[in-house]
């Protein structure tokens, strides 16, 4: 049942003996220690556990790992550049864009999805990209001026 | 005040288990200055939950200790669930203390650690404990000035304390630490505290805007909640859960689940769990048991509630009176009878209720996300018998709570089955598990009669709520005839609840804010008074008429009487101590119904503003979670079956929701902060139903206003 698995995982290189069928979601918080991707529904509603595949959003509590195998996998523990947050982090922290913080990683890994499809979205284009994204405490103002404020610094860093 | 030095760790004035656990505290934390106090606020005790009165200990608890690097550490049994205490505490520390907000450390929801508290919730944190802990803080600070006192060898008169460091002001080179203060020191201070009148006016810290301390944790990932921790051999659980509440198991057969490769099934009666080392397999194995059950559900539905809700035989009890309602009718040129319906309600954090628990001797720990680590504590003690001090709760970041993590039954189930298995085990509950065992918002019947006289003066209004509560139903309009009856559950009698209630954000304030609000609306309408108007008329209450009138001009408010088409609606209440008015301006679809909130504002009077950054977040959020519960939010069930178990039938706010926010804070520094985390919650359905209203003359009694309601109220217009 268990074939290896091959896949970059945050511009890594990595290797899993494992049932394919495994979740990449329960994958990456069991097996590689990455916590960072939250586990909220379990059934691809809330976006708390969503990481990039191939610079494609995606809901890891509903993708068997073995879809992976050969892809590029980043969570939100591979933004973070020699010590440098990724603008989208900081600008999270500027605008105080969270309060529990529980789905901030999946807002986050939907946002960088969609800055690098679109480096200078509108305010309508922020909401719809992150609409199916639930965040409970109600930090959504924030949320979109945090992206708003990254794509600006993102734009002027090229 | 007692001032006692002790440089052993034997500690003898409180015998008994305190006694230990501060040994213990004062060896885990190593060396340096620790000052104990007795953290109790008439206020707090006030809102104790009944069974935990137990814990009313007159003794000292662990409060804060100076380390001997100068870090600061302040020990709460609050918790952060994201309303951003973390931060706000810490401020009102380093004001007290002196010393840069950098060096405080804050150690909260330990209950090894920590004093004493009953949970985190009714906005307490702020109001209740803050006092307390700067207070203490004050005295920690005169307990420091004494120590450099004797080693500068000058009187505290002419010392002065800046950033953690203590001068001679007349010799600036002679100077003193508090780091170097506490060092190679064991020295405990006994404090008999009470809140300080304050100068609110001379902060430093606080008052002024901060931003979140742990927010860069929580954008890398890095922030450690319940279930991100990992034991070794950790196991975790999947519980059977029965269909419906009040299901009985009646047959079990597990055999299926057994045959899962590396699960185990643990049983103890109709506690009936599967456990793996690995997730997937537990979630495999648990659809595997079949079980058999027999029900004895109450008949009744979500459309059915109201109906059961007056039937049944409640215990009433008048809450507040004045005046007398038949004298009050005899005045009234114009009364007004109104029903409104509340629903249930579901809190629906996106962390689900996670625990771990390990067993290591005869110590027990368990992480939980929970809104009240003492309160689990009990619950543990009572459920498994292990003696309370053997029992340690810690809880790390909880991913929200908004009431419905004071309930903690998932920590007691981790708990059972790390006794039962020997092993770590972490229970995550599941969505639907989540939805189907949260303590519900209570649904709720509010009735009111009222009327005004012929200059549109409120003279009469009896109001009688069933199942809802009391908070926030004051009238708050100067009424002279005024009479508050409330009805509620007689469990053993006639049981309403087919399932578990409990607080909801600004606890059961949204429902007689909702029924409140409307109804004054109803009656400025009939006047034919524009509704602020209305409203400043029938007020004297200088802190309500500042609310309003600062949120009008927020808004930019032009009077007109309702209904003017605009869309327009106010609404005002006061919870945790907090005045709050709302003014919202919404666009209705009449062809499907839709509502759509365009814009709001909101003026809050909390007193002082301990972080005006964290209370503005507050405020944000509590209008945008409000949206839920006034447009979509809504348990359906049929008996004690819940049918909203997702998040894509049980739907929350979401971006697209979003109107313009606008949010207004009165500046009372001189005034004792109040509540933050719930207030600026309670006017939302009640601002945007009245707008509604203004927009089209169709007036909705029940909550939430989803479009098939608003298009019924809009045929009901168009028919009379």
């Amino acid at each position: 049942m268990e074939e290896t698995i091959r896949f970059s995982l945050n511009g890594k290189k990595t290797e899993i003996k494992i049932d394919p069928t495994q979740t990449l979601l329960w994958v990456l918080r069991n097996q590689l220690e990455l916590t960072g991707t939250k586990y909220g529904c379990g059934m691809g509603f809330c976006g708390a556990c969503t990481v990039l595949i191939n610079k494609e959003p995606v809901r890891s509590c509903m993708l068997p790992i073995g879809d992976i195998a050969g892809k590029k996998v980043v969570t939100i523990e591979g933004l973070e550049k020699k010590g440098r947050l990724h603008p989208l982090q900081k600008a999270f922290i500027e605008h105080d864009a969270l309060q529990c913080g529980y789905c901030t990683p999946g807002m986050i890994m939907t946002a960088t999805a969609m800055l690098m499809k679109n480096p200078s979205p509108t305010r309508q284009e922020i909401v719809d990209g992150l609409e199916d994204n639930l965040c409970r405490c109600g930090t959504h103002v924030r949320i979109i001026e945090a992206v708003q404020t990254a794509a600006k610094e993102m734009k002027g860093g090229k | 005040m007692k001032k006692r030095e002790n440089n052993s760790e034997e500690i003898t004035r409180t015998g008994g288990t305190m006694d230990m656990k501060r040994r213990s505290f004062v060896k885990l934390l190593g060396g340096g200055i620790f000052i104990f106090f007795q953290p109790w606020s008439a206020l707090e005790i006030l809102s104790l939950p009944a069974e935990q009165a137990r814990s009313l200990t007159k003794d000292y608890n662990a409060f804060l200790q100076i380390a001997e690097d100068g870090t600061v550490s302040c020990f709460t049994g609050k918790i952060e669930m994201g309303q951003g205490i973390i931060t706000s505490l810490a401020q009102e520390m380093a004001e007290e203390l002196n010393v840069p907000f950098e060096k405080v450390k804050m150690v909260m929801g330990d209950t090894d650690l920590c004093p004493y508290d009953a949970g985190t919730w009714g906005s307490m944190t702020t109001r209740g404990f803050g006092p307390n802990m700067r207070a203490a803080a004050a005295e920690a600070r005169a307990v420091l000035l004494d120590l450099a006192s004797a080693q500068l060898g000058v009187p505290v008169t002419q010392l002065e304390v800046k950033d953690g460091e203590i001068t001679d002001t007349k010799n600036p080179q002679n100077k003193v630490t508090y780091a170097a203060l506490a060092k190679g020191k064991k020295l405990e201070k006994y404090l008999d505290v009470k809140p300080l009148p304050e100068d609110y006016s001379k902060f430093t810290y606080v008052g002024k805007p901060y931003k979140r301390v742990d927010s860069r944790l929580k954008v890398t990932g890095q922030a450690i909640y319940t279930g991100d921790r990992k034991l070794p051999g950790m196991l975790h659980a999947r519980l059977l859960r029965p269909p419906s509440h009040g299901a009985k198991l009646a047959s079990v057969d597990v055999s299926g689940a057994e045959k899962v490769e590396g699960v185990k099934v643990i049983r103890d009666g109709d506690f009936i769990a599967v456990v793996s080392e690995n997730r997937e397999k537990a979630d495999e194995a648990i659809v595997k048991i079949k079980a058999d059950y027999t029900f004895n559900e109450m008949k009744v539905n979500d459309k059915t509630l109201f109906d059961w809700i007056l039937k049944a035989e409640s215990r009433s009890n008048v809450a507040r009176t004045k005046g007398d309602i038949e004298a009050g009718s005899q005045l009234c040129d114009k009364t007004f009878e109104s029903e409104y319906h509340d629903p249930y309600l579901a809190h629906a954090p996106i962390e689900t209720h996670t625990a771990l628990a390990v067993l290591e001797g005869d110590r027990l720990t368990v992480w939980a996300s929970t809104q009240s680590p003492f309160g689990l504590q009990d619950g543990i003690v009572r459920e498994t018998g292990f003696p309370r001090e053997k029992v340690r709760v810690i809880t790390p970041f909880v991913g929200g709570g908004f009431g419905g993590k004071g309930a903690y039954q998932q920590g007691v189930e981790a708990a059972k089955l790390a006794k039962l298995t020997g092993k770590p085990v972490m229970v995550t509950w599941t969505r639907d598990e989540e939805f189907f065992y949260d303590t519900f918002h209570p649904a709720g019947v509010i009735k009111i009669n009222s009327g005004i006289d012929k200059s549109g003066i409120i003279q009469m209004w009896d109001y009688h709520v069933w199942m809802s509560g009391t908070r926030g139903s004051d009238t708050i309009y100067d009424v002279p005839n005024a009479k508050t009856t409330s009805y509620s559950e007689n469990t053993k009698v006639s049981p309403v609840h087919p399932f578990g209630t409990g607080p909801w954000r600004a606890p059961n304030n949204n429902a007689n804010t909702f029924a409140r609000e409307s109804q004054i609306d109803i009656m400025a309408s009939a006047a034919g008074i524009d509704p602020l108007e209305f409203r400043l008329k029938n007020l004297k209450d200088d802190k309500m008429i500042d609310c309003l009138k600062a949120v009008a001009e927020k808004f930019g408010y032009v009077a007109d009487k309702a209904p003017s088409g605009r869309g327009i609606g106010i609404a005002c209440g006061i919870d945790a101590g907090t005045w709050v008015a709302n003014m919202a301006e919404i666009k209705v679809d009449k062809a499907t119904g839709k509502v759509q909130v365009v814009r709001i504002a909101c003026a809050q009077d909390m007193g002082l503003c301990v972080n005006p950054e964290g209370a503005l977040i507050q405020m944000e959020g509590c209008l945008t979670m409000g949206l839920g519960y006034t447009l979509t939010e809504e348990v359906q069930f049929e008996g004690g079956d819940v049918n909203t178990r997702g998040f894509d039938t049980y739907e929350i706010p979401r971006f697209s929701w979003l109107p313009k926010i606008d949010c207004v804070i009165l500046d009372r520094k001189g005034k004792a902060p109040q509540g933050g985390g719930e207030p600026a919650i309670i006017a939302v359905g009640a601002a945007v139903g009245n707008a509604i209203y203004d927009a089209t003359g169709a007036r909705l009694y029940r909550m939430p206003f989803t479009p098939e309601r608003v298009l019924e109220a809009l045929k009901k217009v168009r028919e009379t």
